[in-house]
């Protein structure tokens, strides 16, 4: 394994057993994930990336969910393979998760205060009642909670949007992890504090070194805050990339076409704008061929055979798509 | 006859606070407090802010979804806050709407062929064959199959729901749509494509648009006229493209400066606002603003500014802030 590495995925399969039958949420996706660096995955509602998150923290529901094929490495340990009590040290401490809504994931009945304490007393056992507080209130005072001495009294319902989710981001320091996963950390927030948490995930990456994973359908929030980014489009990998080569020399026809779907602030007003015609195809019914093909302007009689395998583009970037052939 | 189709004029919408045993009243929530602005036929006003701003509260109190506290809102040149029940009937065909969320404003058991059919109804227009062919046309015209007639709301996916949503708003040929967020909860790909209907529909009916949404990008892409709220008041108001390119008050110049532009290369410095909207039930004293304002001054904390021409005329659309220090922020 490369050594500035710190997680990789490959070929993941993660399935939902539904009254329907079993669908693919996630079919063969794998990448990785640099030291100290931000990838970015990016697609649609149902594209899978998520499901993606939740695989790696090894939390899919059950017991619909099952994880088919794949291994997630985190340095040289595979995570699929561990057993429960083993994942137990592995999850909030070498790999934490934040979550869109923070309010669904902190405890409605107890302070804040003392929903950090138990993050703390599960991460360090040895650590002492007082020890603990002084951290608490050191790593709210890190996350940006003003007069944290008051703040931790106070329940999740009496705070807003923008400082449950600095509660939530002080909960996954707590453990120190080598990698932060953060699901649309900030897709419910407004833009100004997006923008305040957005700045306060990238400064505490510079302080710990941290790697981020970060999930959102924001092409905007990708440009910003990645290093590498991963396009996923109805539970494949369209196309891989560093940021500059995706924004810049976009390859898969998704990609290119998401990017020209965006209204931007220094466009022409009042022009159409580009479309993607069409809808995501349903997981129920996943075509054979290209994933994309039937929305695709540039499909061709082989797109309907079988999903196209990656082509390496250049360094860093592959693109699943016939019109790059293989060996070009 | 006025230049202006709708004006709203000093609109004021607080909604009573009830507490205790005897549900006294204890306060209010100042949700919209004296807003004012125009809009000329065929043309559309953004309405841009964050949330709690009141943009949504506007756009409903201008429907008399919600019933104002004080103010005029003057369509056609009448003001139709005050008129009776039932002339207001008359007057509301020509007034429509489009939600947000095309999950919860379409009747769940009714099928889209009732949901179509009913302005109709409500309004005794056709007979019954001359209505089946009118819900025809408009499915045709949104781009959903007819046989959706048949079909439940929840048969359809987010964006097919919302073009279901727009035409039964443009199902009486209004002349005013108020669109409250129209594209926030759609996927990207479906955003661009709600949006080229709605421009077509204009084009097409000239109708004229109040677009109310968080999302700058969205709402310069389809306004003429962008007006800026915070905290239950405009702070701003320009032509969209002065807006974005000379804004004035500091407030609009910290959220386009927050909003996360697609192109790596523009990385770097940002205005972020420290701290958050306060409550409007206790808004600032002075301006209301400046708890978070970078360049707040003394003056700031207890004088309150007036929306203001810096530029042209103030009602023949000037650019229009409500700042003492109005075009003095520059990084």
């Amino acid at each position: 394994m490369e050594t500035d590495v710190i997680l990789s995925v490959e070929g993941l399969v993660a399935s939902f057993d539904t009254e329907a039958g079993r669908i693919r949420a996630v079919d063969d996706v794998g990448f990785r994930v640099r030291k100290g660096k931000t990838l970015g995955i990016v697609g649609e509602s149902g594209c899978g990336k998520s499901v993606t998150a939740l695989s790696i923290m090894r939390l899919l529901p059950k017991p619909s969910g099952v994880i088919e094929e794949g291994a997630v490495r985190l340095e040289d340990m595979d995570l699929l393979t561990l057993a429960r009590e083993e994942m137990y040290h592995v999850r909030g401490k070498r790999i934490a998760m934040i979550f869109q809504e923070p309010m669904t994931a902190l405890n409605p009945v107890h302070k804040i205060g003392k929903q950090m304490d138990e993050v703390f007393r599960i991460h360090f056992p040895e650590m002492a009642n007082g020890q603990i507080r002084e951290q608490t209130l050191s790593l709210f005072d890190r996350v940006g909670i003003a007069d944290p001495g008051r703040r931790i009294h106070e329940y999740p319902h009496q705070i807003s949007g923008g400082m449950r989710q600095r509660v939530m981001i002080a909960m996954a320091l707590a453990g120190k992890p080598d990698v932060l996963i953060a699901d649309e950390p900030t897709t419910a927030l407004d833009v100004t504090i997006q923008a305040q948490i957005l700045d306060l995930i990238r400064n505490l990456q510079d302080e710990t070194g941290m790697a981020v994973i970060f999930i959102t359908h924001d092409l905007g929030v990708i440009a910003q805050v990645c290093d590498d980014v991963v396009v996923m489009y109805a539970g494949k990998i369209a196309e891989k990339a560093g940021v500059q080569d995706l924004f810049h020399h976009p390859a898969h026809p998704y990609t290119k076409g998401l990017l020209l779907s965006i209204p931007r602030l220094d466009g022409p007003r009042k022009k159409k704008l580009n479309v993607i015609s069409g809808m995501v195809p349903s997981l129920y019914e996943l075509p054979q061929g290209c994933r994309f093909e039937n929305r695709c302007p540039y499909a061709m009689a082989v797109c309907k055979s079988a999903y196209p395998k990656a082509t390496r583009m250049n360094q860093g970037h592959t693109v699943c798509c016939y019109l790059y052939p293989r060996g070009h | 006859m006025s230049e202006f189709l709708l004006t709203v004029n000093d609109l004021k919408i607080h909604f009573p606070i009830f507490r205790g045993l005897f549900l006294r009243k204890t306060g209010s929530v100042y949700a919209v407090d004296g807003v004012t602005f125009a809009i000329r036929p065929g043309e559309t006003l953004g309405l841009v802010g964050e949330s709690g701003c009141g943009k949504t509260t506007v756009g409903r109190g201008i429907l008399r979804l919600y019933r104002p506290t004080s103010g005029q809102v003057v369509f056609k040149n009448r003001d139709i806050s005050i008129l009776p029940r039932k002339e207001f009937r008359q007057v509301r065909r020509n007034l429509q709407m489009i939600f947000q969320d095309p999950f919860e404003s379409l009747n769940s058991r009714h099928t889209v062929g009732n949901i179509l059919e009913e302005p109709f109804l409500i309004h005794r227009i056709g007979s019954a064959r001359e209505r089946r062919e009118r819900v025809r046309e408009l499915l045709a015209r949104v781009g959903i199959q007819q046989q959706a007639v048949e079909q439940f709301p929840h048969e359809f996916s987010g964006g097919q729901r919302q073009r279901i949503g727009i035409a039964r708003a443009i199902a009486l040929n209004p002349e005013l749509v108020v669109c409250d967020e129209p594209v926030s909860a759609l996927d990207v790909s479906i955003q661009s494509q709600i949006l080229n209907l709605l421009l077509e529909l204009q084009q097409e009916m000239n109708l004229t648009y109040l677009f109310i949404a968080h999302d700058l990008a969205v709402v310069k892409h389809l306004s003429d006229h962008t007006a800026v709220m915070y905290l239950g008041k405009i702070v701003e108001y320009a032509d969209a493209d002065a807006l974005y390119e000379r804004p004035l008050h500091p407030y609009t110049r910290a959220l386009i400066s927050a909003i996360p532009i697609p192109d790596p290369m523009t990385r770097g410095k940002r205005i972020i606002l420290s701290g958050e909207i306060p409550s409007p039930i206790h808004p600032p004293p002075g301006c209301r603003f400046h708890t978070r304002c970078p360049i707040a001054i003394e003056r700031c904390y207890h004088e309150e500014p007036m929306l203001e021409a810096m530029t042209g005329a103030k009602d023949q659309g000037g650019h229009l802030a409500a700042c003492h220090r109005a075009g003095e922020y520059t990084d």
